[in-house]
């Protein structure tokens, strides 16, 4: 199989639009922010927002992006921060681009249905179809142009890494010379209610992060995807806790406790929830990011804001290799590691 | 690991398919199905699961669960974790693993399309939280098992399977990728066997989406007729078993079928629309048959997308008929959504399991309110039961969002 490099990196957080804002946000280590989400609820819904952009982005006069939605925005915005590297040094290249959900496009599937139950006949036609998982993945294909591939995939955040995984044998296949892998999420109150049933300490938070791959070193950013573990599925008798231990073996079978490479996990400020994967990295000794503690609970583009945190980590030579650990909510526990390119193995590659 | 994978090399496994379960408005199984399809059924009927009294449309292809579910590992308390469209799920999985007769207890990857996933849960939720009463029992389930990974994670535990589960959403073309990504897994040695299908059930907030597009027919659905006035909803799931040729021959497995391309790519004329003349569909159906190693002349059928609404059926009958060329007017289409309706994240899947039927039983299936072709059609419309040699047939799936699919299924003699 080929090596895989990371040529790129965009992220849209409560932190800004840009990876460098999100980097100053970790850096500060200070919790972001959090707002109500919606007066009118009985419990104190919060969420950590999303900024409004400094400028008004130039992806939002494309008429494809005219009543696409704030997730299709976010996962524009972060896609064409990862992919401006080889845009600007290729304008043939062709793109695979995987756009990974758990909640998806929340806010207009909201509203649709509030004016359904209000009363159908009326219920607008220009939202539903914006409903749909694949919406972002469609507008932001519309906006690079040269797509050959395009997913949408579901689940909890730990499939981002699947979605790294069919990028990696996208891009082995030949059918593209690049391919984006980008997780997103919007904030509405109903997720932030259905989060507070879950974990009450956690916070609800929106954004997107991706990564572009390629396989020629020479792109890289000097980042390099070294691993990506099995998804070890909470089924029968492997309860969260078990998945999180195996994930870590796997993970970390060769590096053992924490040899100086740096640890992105999955903690935030919900206890509950992060129980099983803090029992996991419990002997893990060198240095370890939580971007959730800073920029709430992302779900999917959380997923994404892990893996964009590690990769920068390296890509600025602060560490040599770099674990990410998610363990997610109901589906399955995965990791993977990304290690530091150096300029010898570029040229040698 | 998932990534890098060690694979001895690319092996271009030849990948057959040992089990298939289907439930749809017709019924549940394969052998109800077959007699249904064979013989052209609709089964369109007022829409009982919700309020479409104020409804521009009040008729769906509804389908009738049973009182029971299969004996499985799941007790009663988890099986209600299930929601309608995860209770279909479970059928056609139960049928499908019955067939092929894997031992159970084995790690085998499920690849899934859905559109909706546990959407009832979802809409359940949204009222009962707009309403902010005190009692709020049962949200913490809902919001739980509304997602889509989690039914799947319950259907693999009924069925005492414990793979990996892959959850694809590209709208309506997603139960043909969820089957074309099972297949390129087991094609290029990633995995022995796999699960994969589709499933949908109605559901009142993606009807209300149809009609207030106006997409669904006041009328009947009648894909590729020139009178053709919209779609018609239907509900089901349906699931098939593949592995390598060489895993089925060593139990002896029962094939029911070969799949032998696939290809998948994205129309990015409009996000609802195709473009007019089918420019992504012929790609995605020349490339699928380069995959398959065949020409259109070598397709006995094709089980079409169609439908029924305007601009998808002119598209797809101008790309068939350019695709498919001299060969176009000798070569039999239809679309079974005239039957069973359109199953949006399900519909990929069940018609590949339709195209199953028609290549083991050598039949082809008949939109029988099929009156006077589009003019873009340069190919007949099977429109009465017919028996027929039926050996290579490709199946057209595409999305909202411009997902297009071609699945190519071969006998197996």
């Amino acid at each position: 199989m080929s090596r895989i490099f990371v040529a790129g990196l965009g992220a849209v957080s409560p932190a800004g639009w840009t990876v460098a804002a999100m980097r100053q946000a970790l850096d500060a280590g200070t919790p972001l922010p959090a707002e109500p989400l919606d007066q009118h609820r009985q419990k104190p819904l919060l969420g950590r927002m999303v900024p409004k952009p400094p400028s008004r982005p130039e992806f939002l006069s494309h008429p494809r992006l005219r009543r696409a939605s704030a997730i299709t925005h976010y996962t524009a915005a972060a896609t064409l921060e990862a992919a401006a590297p080889l845009l600007s040094a290729s304008s043939d290249a062709r793109f695979g681009l995987l756009v990974c959900l758990q909640s998806g496009c929340v806010q207009y599937s909201c509203r649709f249905y509030d004016e359904t139950l209000r009363n159908p006949a009326t219920a607008s036609p220009l939202l539903f179809p914006e409903t749909v998982y694949a919406a972002p993945a469609s507008h932001v294909a519309a906006l690079l142009k040269n797509v050959p591939s395009v997913n949408s995939l579901v689940g909890d955040p730990s499939s981002f890494l699947q979605g790294l995984s069919q990028a990696a044998q996208w891009l082995d296949d030949g059918n593209v010379d690049a391919c984006i892998v980008a997780g997103a999420e919007e904030a509405h109150w109903i997720t932030a209610d259905a989060l507070w049933r879950l974990d009450r300490m956690a916070s609800i938070s929106a954004g997107a992060g991706a990564l572009c791959l390629c396989r020629d070193a020479e792109l890289s950013i000097g980042v390099e995807l070294a691993a990506i573990t099995d998804g070890h599925t909470y089924v029968g008798k492997r309860g969260r806790t078990a998945a999180a231990r195996a994930m870590r073996e796997q993970l970390t079978s060769s590096s053992g406790n924490g040899s100086g490479e740096l640890l992105c996990d999955g903690l935030g400020s919900g206890w509950r929830a992060g129980g099983p994967e803090r029992a996991a990295w419990r002997d893990w000794t060198g240095p370890r990011l939580s971007p959730k503690l800073v920029l709430g609970e992302g779900l999917m583009a959380g997923a994404a804001w892990q893996c964009v945190a590690a990769c920068d980590a390296l890509a600025n030579r602060r560490f040599t290799a770099a674990n990410v650990s998610l363990v997610g909510f109901n589906q399955q526990a995965a990791g993977a590691k990304f290690q530091g390119v150096s300029d010898f193995c570029r040229n040698q590659t | 690991m998932l990534f890098p994978t060690t694979l001895p090399s690319r092996t271009h496994a030849c990948v057959v398919i040992t089990g298939a379960g289907i439930f749809t408005a017709l019924g549940g199984g394969w052998e109800e199905n077959a007699k249904g399809f064979r013989a052209g059924r609709s089964a369109f009927r007022p829409v009982s699961l919700f309020d479409v009294s104020r409804q521009r449309v009040k008729t769906a292809a509804e389908a009738d669960l049973p009182s029971t579910l299969p004996k499985t590992s799941l007790d009663d308390r988890r099986l209600d974790r299930l929601d309608r469209a995860g209770k279909m799920l479970l059928l056609a999985a139960h049928e499908a693993m019955e067939q092929t007769g894997w031992e159970s207890g084995g790690n085998v990857p499920i690849v899934l399309g859905t559109t909706g996933g546990g959407m009832l849960f979802g809409e359940a939720y949204f009222r009962c939280a707009v309403e902010q009463s005190s009692r709020q029992r049962g949200q913490a389930v809902r919001a739980v098992c509304y997602q889509p990974q989690v039914q799947a994670r319950l259907v693999m535990e009924a069925l005492n399977f414990s793979g990996p589960i892959t959850t694809v959403s590209n709208a309506c073309a997603s139960g043909s990728n969820a089957i074309g990504q099972a297949w390129e897994m087991i094609r290029s040695g990633r995995a022995n066997r796999a699960i994969a299908g589709g499933y949908d059930s109605l559901c009142e907030m993606v009807f209300s989406g149809f009609d207030s597009l106006q997409a669904l027919s006041p009328t009947i659905c009648r894909p590729f007729d020139a009178g053709r006035d919209g779609l018609a909803l239907g509900e089901g799931a349906a699931v098939i078993a593949l592995e390598t040729l060489e895993s089925a021959r060593q139990r002896g497995a029962r094939i029911l079928g070969e799949l032998i391309g696939y290809s998948s790519s994205i129309d990015m004329h409009h996000l609802t629309q195709p473009h007019p003349q089918g420019t992504t569909t012929q790609a995605v159906m020349k490339s699928a048959c380069a995959s398959a190693g065949v020409t259109p002349e070598d397709i006995d059928y094709v089980n079409a997308h169609g439908t029924g609404t305007l601009l998808n059926d002119s598209a797809e009958a101008a790309a068939i008929s350019e695709w498919a060329g001299n060969h176009g007017p000798e070569l039999p289409v239809s679309s079974t959504k005239a039957n069973v309706g359109h199953l949006l994240g399900a519909a990929g899947a069940v018609e590949a399991v339709v195209c199953l039927m028609a290549l083991r039983e050598q039949w082809l299936p008949p939109q029988l309110a099929f009156e006077t072709p589009d003019p873009a059609c340069r190919f007949p419309v099977v429109h009465a039961p017919q028996d027929a040699k039926v050996n290579v047939v490709l199946s057209n799936s595409f999305g909202f969002g411009g997902v297009n699919a071609s699945l190519i299924f071969r006998r197996w003699t």
